[in-house]
């Protein structure tokens, strides 16, 4: 019997009648892609789930930058739902990811990224979901020694068994290395019609794709979410030392994609918006932040993060100042718009950028 | 059958469509809904997330700096 208790009405005898309905989780990628498919192949009624934790490389910023809208932008989970033909669910889990992020009880890897954490998080909401909705079980596309830190042979039993899935979590690209689950134990799916990839070698998963005649698949460098991301994580480490401690809102973490952050003082960053869709994006946030902007020269809009004193705004302008077409010039007009909308103009000399330590770029 | 608004304005995907599919489940078989997007990429994402689930598009245009999508809600094989 499973060791979960959910309700399958009477199972045996209608094993060969019911619809047996699985939920797969959905990246995007190429693993979650060639998982659901596998089972699909197997009559198995299949709808995708993705989950939005605020740090996924879907969509954003690439959006926000000009120069990048002249690319076609998809949304590759909503792709992959398209190619197998079934439904995508996707899932705001921005609140409760936070703990996560924050509190990883197995750490980090190279960066500040939590795999292991995240797996067993997002494979418990996928049960939130299947018992809900009724589903009988969850596909992933992990394959055994894939990541070095959430796909390992050690691994796959945590996430199995922390996200309360159990044996009802079948990964059916590695599926012949691992302890046959419940739908296999029950005869719904095919354990030998699954795959026994391992290692992190991608031919297989190339060779299986051709096979279904996937082509055009994404295949992100990194990982699946900012968090992999050496100088995302380095920007979200500073934060969090600023704020004096590990904790974020949804607003930080979208601004921590874009412009160049520097940070002259332990009490305040600027954020330099660095073309003209991250200087408009950046706009919305006036409401929230001290902002400024060149009046005399064309240049970057700005945003201060932090509690300023007068000499603090004054360096601001100055910085703002050398990241304008005035960086040349003896004096530079400053436009300074407090969050309360109070305006004010300061005439400043651009800080030579030999003045400027490296220690200030985040 | 109504008509409805949605603001989805600044907001980037797949916020977009995290929000026309949560408002989408609380329409009525037929109801259209006018979803007001900034971000450029809700023109591919809606549609694609449209397609999956069954729902029509039934217009797109670009008013001031704004995106308005027009779906017609298809709940029939939900
Ligand atoms: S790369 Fe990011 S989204 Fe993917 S498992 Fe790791 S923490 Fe989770």
């Amino acid at each position: 019997m499973s060791q979960n208790n959910i309700s399958q009405n009477n199972m045996s005898q209608n094993k060969q009648t019911k619809q047996r309905k699985a939920v797969a989780l959905i990246s995007g990628g190429l693993d979650s892609l060639l998982a659901a498919r596998v089972m699909i192949e197997q009559g198995i009624h299949v709808e995708g789930i993705n989950f939005f934790t605020g740090f996924c490389v879907e969509g954003h910023t690439h959006a926000i930058r000009k120069k990048d809208k002249a690319k076609p932008k998809r949304n590759n989970a909503l792709w992959s739902a398209e190619q197998l033909g079934i439904k995508l669910h996707i899932i705001d889990v921005i609140e409760d990811y936070k703990d996560v992020v924050i509190n990883p009880k197995h750490g980090y890897g190279a960066n500040l990224n939590p795999c292991l954490d995240c797996k067993c998080f997002m494979v418990s909401k996928a049960m939130e979901w299947l018992k809900e909705n009724d589903f009988d079980f969850i596909i992933t596309g992990e394959v055994v020694g894939q990541r070095p830190m959430s796909q390992r042979k050690d691994t796959m039993p945590v996430v199995a068994r922390e996200s309360g899935a159990n044996d009802l979590l079948v990964r059916p690209l590695c599926a012949k290395n691992l302890p046959a689950t419940y739908p296999e134990k029950q005869g719904w799916i095919d354990r030998e019609k699954m795959h026994g990839f391992n290692g992190r070698s991608r031919k297989p998963q190339f060779k299986l794709a051709s096979e279904f005649g996937f082509s055009d698949y994404a295949q992100p460098a990194g990982g699946c979410c900012f968090l992999t991301d050496k100088s995302y994580s380095v920007k979200l480490a500073d934060l969090w030392q600023a704020q004096g401690e590990r904790k974020y809102e949804f607003d930080d973490i979208m601004l921590l994609k874009m412009g160049r952050h520097l940070r002259p003082r332990p009490h305040f960053k600027i954020i330099v918006g660095r073309e003209e869709g991250e200087n408009n994006f950046m706009e919305g946030y006036k409401n929230q932040f001290t902002s400024m902007y060149t009046l005399s020269h064309t240049g970057p809009f700005v945003l201060i993060d932090g509690k300023t004193n007068e000499d603090d705004i004054k360096l601001a302008a100055q910085l703002t100042a050398r990241f304008s077409h005035g960086r040349d010039a003896s004096s530079v007009k400053v436009m300074v718009r407090q969050a309360d909308k109070k305006e004010f103009t300061l005439d400043v000399t651009p800080i030579p950028s030999d003045d400027i330590p490296k220690e200030w770029y985040i | 059958m109504s008509h409805h608004t949605l603001d989805a304005r600044r907001l980037l995907c797949p916020m977009p469509v995290i929000k026309t599919q949560n408002f989408v489940a609380t329409l009525a078989q037929g109801d259209t809904v006018d979803v007001i997007c900034t971000d450029p990429g809700a023109k591919n994402d809606i549609p694609a997330w449209c397609r999956i689930n069954g729902h029509e598009i039934i217009g797109m245009a670009d008013k001031d700096n704004d995106i308005v999508i027009t779906v017609r809600v298809d709940n029939q094989n939900n």
